[in-house]
C-alpha cells in the first residue's frame, strides 16, 4: 500500500492513469487519507459535480492484513448533498482488494466530455479501462451479474447504480460482499452522484491469487491480533447481541427510551416496533431458513449482518440495518418487515442511501404526496426514484430538496443530510453530533447513543444537556481515527469499554508498520483527521451557523419526555475547542 | 397495602425461556434488584433499565402501574 492511483476521466482522448509513490500522504489510510486528499486537493468552492471535485477511494491501514474485521473502505469527495466535506464508510470486499493491489487510494479526477460509460478493471494485466454504453441504467444486482458474466466469480465490485447515473443526491456507491451481492454501500452524501458525474459505473477488481499484506512484526501482529479477537468475542455487544440480534436490536430500546422518530419525527414512540425489531426480524430470518447471523467481509468476527428471504425461502435483501428499519418503518408509519426489506433492496438495486431515501419519504408523507403508513405508496415512489421521473428526480435530490419543494417546514436535515434514527431531543448526545459534525447529520460521526442510551463506555442522561459537548467531542476524535484505520465502527462498543482491546488494536498498528504509537497518538489523529475537514468546510463557506438543528427541534417537544434539544449554541462552539 | 401492578418487558436474549411482556402483581417496595432476582435472571445479564421510558438504577423502587423493561448489554447503529 505504498503507492496511489490516478484516474483522470477528463484527459484529452479518453480516461488516463498515472501511478505515484504515496509521498506526502505516508502513514495514512481510510478516512484520513480521503479527507487529506480532498482538502488539500479539491477547491473548496468547486460544483461538486464538475471537474474539479475528486472522488477517492481509500482503504483503512490494516485493511488486506490478518487483522480481523479490518475490510472497512473510505470513499471521499466534496458532497453533492451538503456542500462540505465527505467520507462515507462502506463494509464488503472492495478494501481488501485495494489494498492487496498496493493501493492506499484510487482517485478519480477530472470529468469526460463525453456521455460515455466507463469500467475500470484491476487483473492480473494490470488496469484497463474501456467504455460501455450497454450498461447505461442498469440497476447495482444486474450490472454485478454482467460483471460475473465477463470478469469471473471472483470479483469485488465497485459501482452506481440509475441514481449515481442520475447524479441524484441520495445516490450511494455499491460494494459487493462475501457472496458477491452488491448490498454494501458508501451510502451517505450523494458519493454515488460524484461518481456518475466521472463516467464510472463500475471498478471491478479481480480478488483471485491476491496476497495478504504482511506485518512488519509478524509475531507482534499475530499476538494482539488474538488479543483483539478475543477482546471482541468476550465483549456482550460484539460478542453477542450484534450476532444475534444485528444492528436493529435498537428498534426496541430507542422505542422504550422514547428517542424512536417516528412518523417524520413527530413523536419518539411508534406503536409497530415490536413488528419491525431486532429480535422479530432475527426470529423471522431464522424460520424462513434466512440467516440472522453473517459478516459483511471476510475477516469480520462480529457478524452483524444475515439474510433476509420471503415466506418461501427466496433472497429479499440481506439483513436491513436498524437506521434502514427506522427509515423506511417507524419514521413513515410502515410496520411490515417484508415491505422494509424490499425497499432495502430496492435502494440497494438502484443504488440509494437508505436513510436518505427513507427520510424523503417520509417527508413526502408529511407533505401529503401519500399518507404515513403506505408501504405500496412508499414501494412506488422508490420506483419512481430508480426510474427518473420528475417526482422521482425531486425525491432522489433527497430530504432538503424534497421539503423545499413541496413546502414542508419540519424537514430533518443538518448541512442538507437526513438524520438518522435518535431523536435529537431524547438523546440530545447525538443531537450535539448531528449539529456540528463536519459531515452533515451522520450517527455514525460520534455514536453518542452509545453513552446515553446503552450504558456503553459510561452513561450520560440523554434528556439533559450536561455533559453532552464532552461526550460528543471525545466519540468524533476516536471515531475520526477508528475510520482511518480500516476497521468497523462496531469494534468501538468494545474499545470503549475494555483497555486491554484498545491497547491490542493500538500493537497491532504498531507491529504491522514498525511504530511505537501510544493512545494519545491516536487521539492526535482523530485530531488531526476532523481540523482537515472543518478547515475544507470553512474554506467553503461554512460558519457556526451552520453547526445548528433546524429550529423546530429548539421549538416543539418530543412525546413522551416533552423534550427539547436543550444544548446552548454557544456550547455546541466549543466541540471542536480541545 | 396489597400488591402493585407492574408491567415488566424483556428484550433480547432475556426473552428466551421467559417471556416477552407480562403484568405482574409485586409486593409494594419492590426494587427493580429484587424483581430480577424473582425473574431468576442473572443480575449480570442485565444492564438497561427502563422504567416509564426512563434509565433508573437497581435500587428503584417500582410503583403501582409503571413499566419496567429490562435489556441485556446491546449495541448497534
Amino acid at each position: 500500500m505504498d503507492k496511489i492511483l490516478r484516474i483522470d476521466m477528463g484527459a484529452a482522448g479518453g480516461p488516463s492513469m498515472k501511478e505515484e509513490p504515496v509521498g506526502a500522504y505516508a502513514g495514512l489510510g481510510g478516512r484520513a487519507m480521503t479527507s487529506a486528499i480532498v482538502s488539500k486537493e479539491v477547491p473548496p468552492l468547486c460544483h461538486p459535480l464538475g471537474a474539479e471535485n475528486k472522488l477517492v477511494f481509500a482503504p483503512g491501514l490494516l485493511s488486506g492484513s490478518a487483522a480481523v474485521i479490518s475490510g472497512r473502505l473510505s470513499v471521499g469527495c466534496k458532497s453533492p448533498l451538503t456542500g462540505t466535506i465527505k467520507e462515507a464508510n462502506s463494509g464488503g470486499q472492495a478494501a481488501i482488494a485495494i489494498s492487496r493491489y498496493g493501493y492506499a487510494a484510487i482517485v478519480l479526477e477530472g470529468k469526460p466530455a463525453t456521455n460515455d460509460l466507463y469500467v475500470i478493471h484491476f487483473g492480473k494485466d494490470g488496469v484497463k479501462i474501456k467504455s460501455d454504453k450497454s450498461l447505461k441504467m442498469l440497476p447495482n444486482y444486474d450490472l454485478v451479474d454482467k460483471m460475473k458474466a465477463a470478469y469471473g466469480e471472483k470479483i469485488a465490485c465497485i459501482s452506481i447504480g440509475p441514481a449515481g447515473e442520475m447524479r441524484m443526491g441520495a445516490a450511494s456507491i455499491a460494494v459487493t460482499d462475501m457472496e458477491t451481492r452488491p448490498s454494501r454501500h458508501a451510502g451517505r452524501g450523494g458519493v454515488g452522484a460524484v461518481m456518475g458525474s466521472k463516467g464510472v459505473k463500475a471498478i471491478v477488481l479481480d480478488m483471485t491469487d491476491l496476497k495478504m499484506r504482511q506485518p512488519k512484526d509478524v509475531e507482534k501482529f499475530r499476538e494482539a491480533n488474538k488479543k483483539f479477537t478475543e477482546g471482541l468475542k468476550s465483549h456482550p455487544v460484539t460478542g453477542q447481541a450484534l450476532p444475534a440480534y444485528g444492528t436493529n436490536v435498537l428498534t426496541n430500546i430507542l422505542n422504550e427510551a422514547g428517542g424512536y422518530p417516528t412518523k417524520n419525527f413527530s413523536g419518539g414512540v411508534f406503536d409497530g416496533s415490536a413488528k419491525i425489531s431486532g429480535e422479530t426480524i432475527a426470529d423471522l430470518e431464522t424460520k424462513r431458513g434466512g440467516l440472522a447471523t453473517h459478516g459483511c467481509h471476510t475477516g469480520c468476527v462480529i457478524q452483524c449482518s444475515g439474510t433476509y428471504v420471503d415466506k418461501n425461502g427466496k433472497f429479499v435483501s440481506k439483513q436491513p440495518e436498524y437506521e434502514t428499519v427506522w427509515a423506511h418503518g417507524g419514521h413513515c408509519g410502515i410496520s411490515d418487515p417484508d415491505v422494509i426489506a424490499k425497499l432495502d433492496f430496492m435502494d440497494d438495486n438502484y443504488g440509494l442511501d437508505t436513510i436518505e431515501m427513507g427520510v424523503t419519504i417520509g417527508v413526502a408523507m408529511e407533505a401529503g404526496i401519500i399518507k404515513f403508513g403506505d408501504a405500496e405508496g412508499a414501494i412506488r415512489l422508490v420506483d419512481e426514484v430508480g426510474k427518473g421521473t420528475p417526482l422521482g428526480r425531486i425525491l432522489g435530490s433527497g430530504a432538503e430538496v424534497t421539503g423545499k419543494a413541496f413546502g414542508v417546514e419540519r424537514v430533518p436535515v443538518v448541512k442538507g443530510q437526513a438524520m438518522p434514527a435518535y431523536d435529537p431531543r431524547a438523546v440530545q448526545g447525538i443531537g450535539v453530533t448531528y449539529a456540528t459534525s463536519t459531515m452533515g447529520a451522520d450517527h455514525t460521526a460520534g455514536y453518542a447513543v452509545a453513552t446515553n442510551i446503552l450504558k456503553v463506555g459510561g452513561f450520560v442522561d440523554p434528556l439533559k444537556p450536561d455533559g453532552q459537548i464532552e461526550l460528543s467531542r471525545n466519540l468524533q476524535i476516536a471515531t475520526a481515527a477508528v475510520d482511518s484505520t480500516g476497521m468497523c465502527l462496531f469494534i468501538a462498543f468494545a474499545v470503549l469499554d475494555q483497555p486491554e482491546t484498545f491497547q491490542a488494536l493500538i500493537d497491532m498498528l504498531n507491529a504491522f508498520y514498525g511504530l511505537s504509537l501510544t493512545a494519545d497518538d491516536v487521539a492526535a489523529l482523530g485530531k488531526q483527521v476532523l481540523s482537515m475537514e472543518r478547515d475544507f468546510n470553512a474554506r467553503a463557506g461554512f460558519t457556526a451557523k451552520h453547526d445548528r438543528l433546524p429550529r423546530y427541534f429548539l421549538n416543539e417537544k418530543l412525546a413522551p419526555h416533552n423534550v427539547i434539544f436543550d444544548v446552548k449554541d454557544s456550547d455546541l462552539d466549543q466541540v471542536f475547542n480541545w | 397495602m396489597g400488591p402493585i401492578s407492574v408491567k415488566v418487558k424483556l428484550f433480547a436474549s432475556l426473552r428466551t425461556g421467559r417471556f416477552e411482556e407480562r403484568d405482574m402483581e409485586l409486593a409494594p417496595g419492590t426494587s427493580v434488584r429484587a424483581l430480577v432476582h424473582a425473574l431468576g435472571i442473572p443480575g449480570q445479564e442485565v444492564t438497561l433499565i427502563l422504567v416509564n421510558r426512563r434509565h433508573r438504577d437497581w435500587d428503584h423502587v417500582l410503583a403501582h402501574g409503571e413499566t419496567c423493561a429490562l435489556f441485556p448489554p446491546v449495541g448497534g447503529g
